[in-house]
């Protein structure tokens, strides 16, 4: 349960971020083989963003998809999980070139 | 970048130096951030918060007529700790010192793999022990008993170690040229996977008394881990376990993984895991490479 402690962080920054202004939305990018939940961030994000200039804000979550490339081949190798097995070449070395994304875009104040 | 990552607000973090016996607060309840105090680490992560106004007409219509402004951060919310692992990493660089950061499920034998290696190794190359545990001085004291300058953290309720917990300890501990800095993590295969501490390496360490399908249940610690130590290979003659499964599935995690199978109580396979440290600190301080006679 390392989202709470992560969605402090991300209350965190967008306060320091708004200087004195409402946060109303706030968007991340998280990415399926980050380790991180998006859930569980939505569920924290309300109470953790009590008492803050976050508080209130809605929250937008765009996921993005695991994406790895052989290191053998340079295949493009969909990920479900932070390993995978090259269709191309069979290899299993794979590096992994999205969905690793933990990442405050962008916010919207007032 | 808060370390209660989990359980509560109230959260305190210690550091305690087995040496002098002080302890001192790293954190008092319920902080969120910025109480490092590394001045010359400037999180420059924002300097085009351009708060560039969108004419911005869809749909928020509230009852007052604020526009909202679209803030552009692209940040990386683990930046902070990034950045002062980053710092530890340059500290440790600058004074010729290698870092591990063991990682483990609790009970697999990272106390007694660093009690055993400290005793083994006698001071050859120096060895600095940052212990991390949710509570007790208990693996401290063991480790100063085996030999080693050591400072432990507690963490209260919080989960793994973060880069700043790193920095205090590593001042604390005032490591020499040459030596090597052994960060025992909280006992866990999840959370410390996400949070670089500024070492060389990290090393899981996985006993044979655990499933052969650990990698694949806690793959981003054994991707993150290109070290492997099996620990109590010498219970495979009682146990029911299939050494090679556990082999392949760390394979299939990560093929870059090179395994040291070892019993920390027994002695087995121990030269090639010190043959490693040695190599380590001898690339890191500069020495040609090898183990000193």
């Amino acid at each position: 349960m390392h989202e709470l402690g992560i969605t402090r962080s991300i209350v965190a920054i967008c306060e320091e971020q708004a200087e004195g202004r409402r946060v109303e939305v706030v968007r991340l990018e998280i990415g399926r083989l980050s380790g991180v939940m998006p859930d569980a961030i939505r569920f924290c994000f309300d109470l953790v963003a009590e008492g803050t200039a976050v508080e209130g804000a809605t929250l937008e979550i765009e996921e993005v998809r695991g994406l790895g490339r052989c290191r053998v081949c340079k295949q493009e190798v969909a990920l479900e999980a932070p390993f995978g097995t090259c269709q191309n070449c069979d290899g299993r070395d794979i590096e992994c070139v999205a969905g690793q994304e933990l990442r405050i875009r962008e916010m919207e104040v007032v | 970048m808060c370390g209660t990552c989990g359980c509560g607000n109230d959260a305190a973090v210690t550091l305690t130096s087995m040496q002098s016996g002080a302890q001192q607060a790293l954190r008092v309840g319920h902080v969120h951030s910025h109480d490092h105090d590394h001045d010359h680490h400037h999180d420059h992560d924002h300097g085009h918060a351009h708060a560039h106004a969108h004419a911005h007409d869809h749909d928020h219509d509230h009852t007052h007529a604020a526009a909202s402004r679209t803030v552009v951060l692209e940040q990386e919310i683990l930046a902070k700790n990034a950045a002062l692992a980053q710092w530890n990493q340059g500290w440790l660089a600058g004074r010729g010192v290698r870092a591990l950061n063991l990682v483990s499920s609790p009970g697999a034998g990272k106390t007694a793999l660093l009690e055993r290696t400290l005793r083994d190794l006698g001071g050859q190359p120096p060895i600095h022990v940052i212990e991390g545990d949710q509570a007790t001085l208990n693996d401290a004291q063991r480790i100063r008993a085996a030999g080693a300058r050591v400072v432990q953290i507690n963490t209260g309720s919080g989960c793994h170690l973060e880069a700043d917990m790193v920095a205090r300890a590593l001042q604390e501990l005032e490591p020499e040229q040459g030596s090597l800095v052994l960060i025992e993590n909280v006992g866990n295969l999840v959370c410390p996977a996400l949070f670089d501490l500024g070492e060389e390496a990290k090393v899981a360490i996985l006993s044979v008394t655990e499933g052969e399908d650990k990698p694949l249940k806690y793959p981003h610690m054994f991707q993150a881990a290109d070290y492997v130590v099996l620990n109590k290979i010498d219970l495979l003659p009682y146990l029911d376990y299939d050494k090679q499964a556990v082999l392949d599935n760390l394979a299939a995690v990560n093929p870059r993984a090179r395994v040291f199978e070892v019993s920390a109580t027994k002695g087995d396979g121990l030269e090639a895991w010190y043959a490693w440290l040695h190599e380590i600190v001898a690339v890191g301080s500069g020495q040609p490479q090898g183990a000193p006679a």
